[in-house]
């Protein structure tokens, strides 16, 4: 048996037909940290009570308690989901010490499931970023090449699935946070329909936008996770019921009829060539197998990134505002008065990106400009939705680039805001529709790095967009492909 | 004070009033007033991260039927909003409220204006809200302290027009308003436990001017007194300043009922700005036309109501009657003994009589009165059956206001009953006569005044047990 290269599901049937223990994976995977972590920087903390955990699920699947085709698999959560008594930062100095008494829905949700967690996995600082580089705790390196970033904010989500340091991670995502990393790094991730996933327990970015989902080594991977985590949620007013996710489906799904846009306007200026010329490899081999595939115009793309940045921002200037020194957290020292708290508090707790933000946020929420922003930032929000409606009456699948490039290297895009802000173009526009997306492995370029193809469904159609993916995985093998990073060490 | 006829007060009120709710706004945890600091909180009231709104249905409902209750127009469509500043007593840095939205509009109630006309004073809207913490200053370690108890606890702000034009009016328009969201069960309307706050905007502008002067605002208000005061002192405050060629300036003002003075918080040009935008983590609720007329159907009598129908089938007096209905607490206390079948004359007369006059001494709200309703009704009784005399009746009531002891107890113990036995009465009446000799004489000379003081004699020895007319007609019996 090579654990090194099983999938969660695979894993989790063995540990089901008594081939391995919960255990014995769970020996692995804190093996393959010890491994490997000290050279990507994945995880922020690791549980010290993994093998105990393991040793309770293991008793639990014997007695026939936990069922899930997922019981047993060693896992890992970004650290922006709440753990109770698990230090939950958010890459952020303000949240260092911070545990808190309850945990995220999703969290109780797959550890019903029997999920084995293993810790929790870095990020950009309150998901605010694409690099994972503006975690307080130090840069994750993309284990395919450590010289580049992961992508982000979930880069630790995706580096521990590639690195092979967990089988699945849970990651969120408000503007492309799951499915660019997992493009970067190799892996397959999704970003379900807003309101699918209870929210709740999960450190709020932007509200109307944030979303949790998971990253694994195949769809039917991220199919599993989220037909434990997909359940409405009475302490998330946002949270909807839904059909779930069909494992069942998924497996069996043919894309033989299945009629997939490709939107010109994704192939614009900025589009990397290798990338595009990957992308529409994928969309022949898609074609190949059957499908139906189609250009059409989508012009409203360009209002993406400016409507996207204008409301993310607004919501997180108000949600992190809690963090005042007052309560938990980060509190400066020394200081004369209230104001001074406040201000002292905020300006040593808080990194480079989450200030910005939080500056353009009051900004285009003060007075005299709330409408020149905001609310223009809303009706975009709102004709991309009907956008994507329309294109949705057409197309089963929407087909595209998750990065206009491939990772970049450390460093690269941080002195230069605007520059990163412009390489979330393709993802920005679904967490504004609220549609679920995935990313799903399609090639490399010329260095060696991964490239994911986008593949965007209509409200609820996650079994849709993971059974084309899983579909497309049963002819390539661009997911199965393991970082030559870690031969080296 | 000002000179009326060349000065015009214009003011505009905002009342906070906490729901009666069993719990808070958005979380489960209890409403209850008090309790050890931070007992009565969760990590969704205190605002940790991650966590998120649910909202509390019974708060629509309850805001829905205020708005009814008040005249409003019910907004089918609402949504709530972030109010975005910092302070300690806020954990969350924002507090949920209605700004674009507010779930009532365009209402009013009619008050008795200064003329002794009608007048109604217009409600601008309604809002629903979650009520802050406190902070709690500790001298002993100079340092403060938050209690999130509060926090959550639901709130619904009323906005008026600027309509009001003397104190009076203004104290009328709360009186109103209290006994209106009593009477419907949303509050309990305790403004010593905050749980009714008002805030008063007020400008002065020359008489027969068209337009509004330049207003304050002014807060910490813990009194119905208290509100007079302080809307006397700012009115002459501002008519001074405007006297002596000066300028009102737009500020925030905070009243200090020991110093009887306000003073500026802060003024206009710090005022925050507050970044409202949509709350992202509640979705939008819809009123629909049915909860509408159901919530309608289910409102009580309502004070005008209640007044008209104590005057014309209870036969009370209009003054009485206004008063009586005046406060859901003397409502309850009135019904719940007539109910009892107690005559509703004798009843309000006690009320308007004995428990205004202990509430006024006292300095009470009626709703504080915390003994048993139905013991107003025991001592009636006991009166009408001759058990006891009026006047010890007045005594007892007292005692039963004060300290809410059962009267019918309170007779047993302190031994009060009237003396029905006359052989009993006309014992001791005898030894009063044989003790007093030289009275006796001269009532038989023709002294009047001797038999008023051979009565005193004798009530005294039965401890007003007997009434004075029995004392009286055996007194003459047995002199002859």
């Amino acid at each position: 048996m090579n654990l090194e290269t099983m999938t969660a599901l695979e894993l989790g049937a063995a540990i089901r037909k008594g081939e391995i223990s919960a255990v014995e994976a769970a020996k692995f995977s804190l093996a393959q940290i010890e491994k490997y972590d000290k050279k990507f920087y994945c995880f922020v903390t690791v549980q010290d009570d993994v093998l105990q955990r393991a040793e309770e699920v293991q008793k639990k699947i014997s007695s026939g308690e936990y069922t899930s085709p997922l019981a047993g698999v060693p896992m890992g959560i970004k650290d922006n989901m709440c753990q109770k008594g698990i230090q939950t930062s958010c890459g952020s100095r303000m949240l260092y010490n911070f545990r808190p008494t309850y945990s995220a829905t999703a969290v109780e949700e797959i550890m019903n499931a029997g999920a084995v967690p293993l810790g929790k996995l870095n990020m950009d600082e309150f998901a605010m970023g694409s690099t994972s580089e503006t975690s307080w705790f130090g840069a994750t390196k993309n284990p395919w090449n450590t010289a580049c970033v992961p992508g982000g904010s979930s880069g630790g989500s995706a580096a521990a699935v590639a690195a092979g340091e967990c089988f699945y991670s849970l990651g969120s995502d408000t503007g492309g946070s799951i499915r660019q990393p997992a493009s970067f790094c190799g892996v397959t991730g999704i970003k379900p329909t807003y309101g699918s996933v209870s929210r709740f327990g999960l450190v709020a970015y932007a509200s109307s936008l944030d979303q949790i989902g998971p990253l694994a080594h195949n769809a039917a991977d991220c199919a599993a996770v989220l037909a434990e985590i997909m359940k409405q949620d009475k302490k998330d007013n946002t949270s909807v019921a839904t059909k779930g996710v069909d494992l069942n489906a998924v497996l069996n799904t043919d894309v033989k009829g299945m009629k997939i846009g490709i939107p010109t306007d994704f192939f614009g200026e900025g589009l990397d060539k290798e990338v595009a010329e990957t992308i529409e490899a994928a969309a022949w081999q898609l074609e190949a197998m059957g499908a139906t595939v189609e250009k059409f115009d989508m012009p409203i793309v360009k209002y993406a990134i400016p409507a996207y940045y204008i409301i993310a921002s607004a919501e997180a200037s108000s949600n992190l505002s809690r963090y005042d020194g007052m309560k938990y957290g980060y509190r400066a020292e020394n200081v004369n008065d209230l104001l001074e708290l406040y201000t002292k508090s905020r300006s040593e707790g808080f990194g480079m990106e989450v200030k910005r933000r939080i500056m353009l946020g009051c900004f285009v929420l003060s007075s005299g400009y709330y409408d020149a922003y905001y609310r223009k930032a809303l009706q975009a929000k709102a004709l991309i939705k009907s956008a994507f409606d329309k294109a949705f009456e057409k197309y089963d699948l929407i087909l595209g680039p998750v990065a206009p490039t491939t990772a970049l290297k450390i460093g690269e895009n941080l002195s230069d805001p605007l520059k990163m802000y412009l390489g979330d173009i393709y993802t920005v526009m679904i967490n504004l529709a609220g549609l679920p997306a995935a990313s799903v492995p399609c090639g490399f370029d010329a260095k060696g790095m991964p490239i994911g193809m986008h593949l965007i469904g209509h409200y609820f159609d996650e079994t849709k967009i993971l059974g084309a993916a899983h579909a497309y995985q049963q002819v390539t093998d661009w997911h199965r492909r393991r970082p030559t990073e870690l031969d080296k060490i | 004070m000002y000179n009326a006829k060349v000065w015009e007060t214009v003011m505009g009120l905002e009342v906070h009033v906490e729901l009666a709710t069993k719990t808070k706004i958005f979380c489960s945890c209890t409403t209850e007033f008090g309790g050890e600091p931070n007992t009565h909180c969760c990590p969704i009231c205190t605002g940790m991260p991650g966590v998120l709104p649910s909202l509390n249905k019974a708060v629509v409902e309850y805001a829905t039927k205020a708005g009814l209750a008040l005249n409003c127009e019910i907004t089918r469509y609402n949504k709530f909003d972030r109010k975005n500043y910092f302070y300690p007593d806020l954990p969350k840095a924002y507090q949920i409220s209605q700004l674009y939205l507010p779930i009532c509009r365009n209402g009013g109630i009619e008050i008795e204006a200064e003329d002794g006309g009608r007048k109604v004073i217009g409600i601008h809207e309604i809002h629903m809200e979650e009520d802050a913490g406190k902070l709690v200053h500790d001298p002993s370690t100079n340092s403060t302290m938050v209690d999130y108890n509060r926090c959550g606890v639901p709130l619904i702000e009323i906005v008026s027009e600027p309509d009001f034009r003397s104190a009076n009016e203004v104290i009328r328009y709360l009186e109103k308003l209290k006994a209106i969201l009593q009477y419907i069960g949303v509050s309990d309307c305790k403004m010593q436990e905050g749980s009714l706050r008002a805030d008063v905007n007020l400008s002065v502008r020359p008489v027969g001017s068209d337009t509004f002067g330049t207003r304050t605002e002014m807060k910490n208000m813990n009194s119905f007194k208290a509100i007079m005061r302080a809307i006397q002192y700012e009115a002459n405050r501002q008519v001074e300043v405007m006297e002596h060629g000066g300028e009102v300036m737009q500020e925030t003002r905070r009243w200090d009922d020991n110093m009887g003075a306000s003073f500026a918080m802060r003024s206009k040009e710090d005022a925050q700005d507050y970044k409202y935008f949509p709350e992202p983590d509640l979705i939008p609720i819809e009123i629909s036309e049915e909860t509408i007329e159901q919530t309608k159907k289910s409102l009580p009598e309502l004070p005008e109501e209640k007044t008209r129908r104590y005057v014309n089938e209870l036969g009370l007096s209009e003054y009485d009657a206004s008063q009586l209905t005046g406060s859901k607490a003397l409502v309850d206390l009135f019904e719940q003994n007539l109910a009892a079948g107690y005559p509703a004359k004798e009843i309000a007369n006690w009320i308007m009589g004995e428990v205004m006059h202990l509430l006024s001494d006292s300095g009470k709200e009626p709703e504080d009165m915390a003994f048993d309703y139905g013991y107003l009704g025991s001592l009636i009784g006991m009166v009408q059956k001759n058990e006891i005399t009026r006047n010890t009746a007045k005594k007892v009531f007292k005692a039963v206001f004060e300290e809410g002891c059962d009267p019918v107890q309170y007779v047993e113990q302190h031994n009060l009953k009237t003396v029905t036995d006359t052989g009993a009465v006309k014992a001791v009446i005898e030894e009063v006569v044989a003790a007093n000799q030289k009275s006796v004489d001269e009532y038989k000379s023709g002294k009047e005044k001797a038999l008023q003081y051979l009565i005193g004699q004798s009530m005294r020895a039965l401890r007003g047990k007997a009434d004075p007319q029995t004392v009286t007609a055996i007194l003459k019996e047995i002199l002859g």
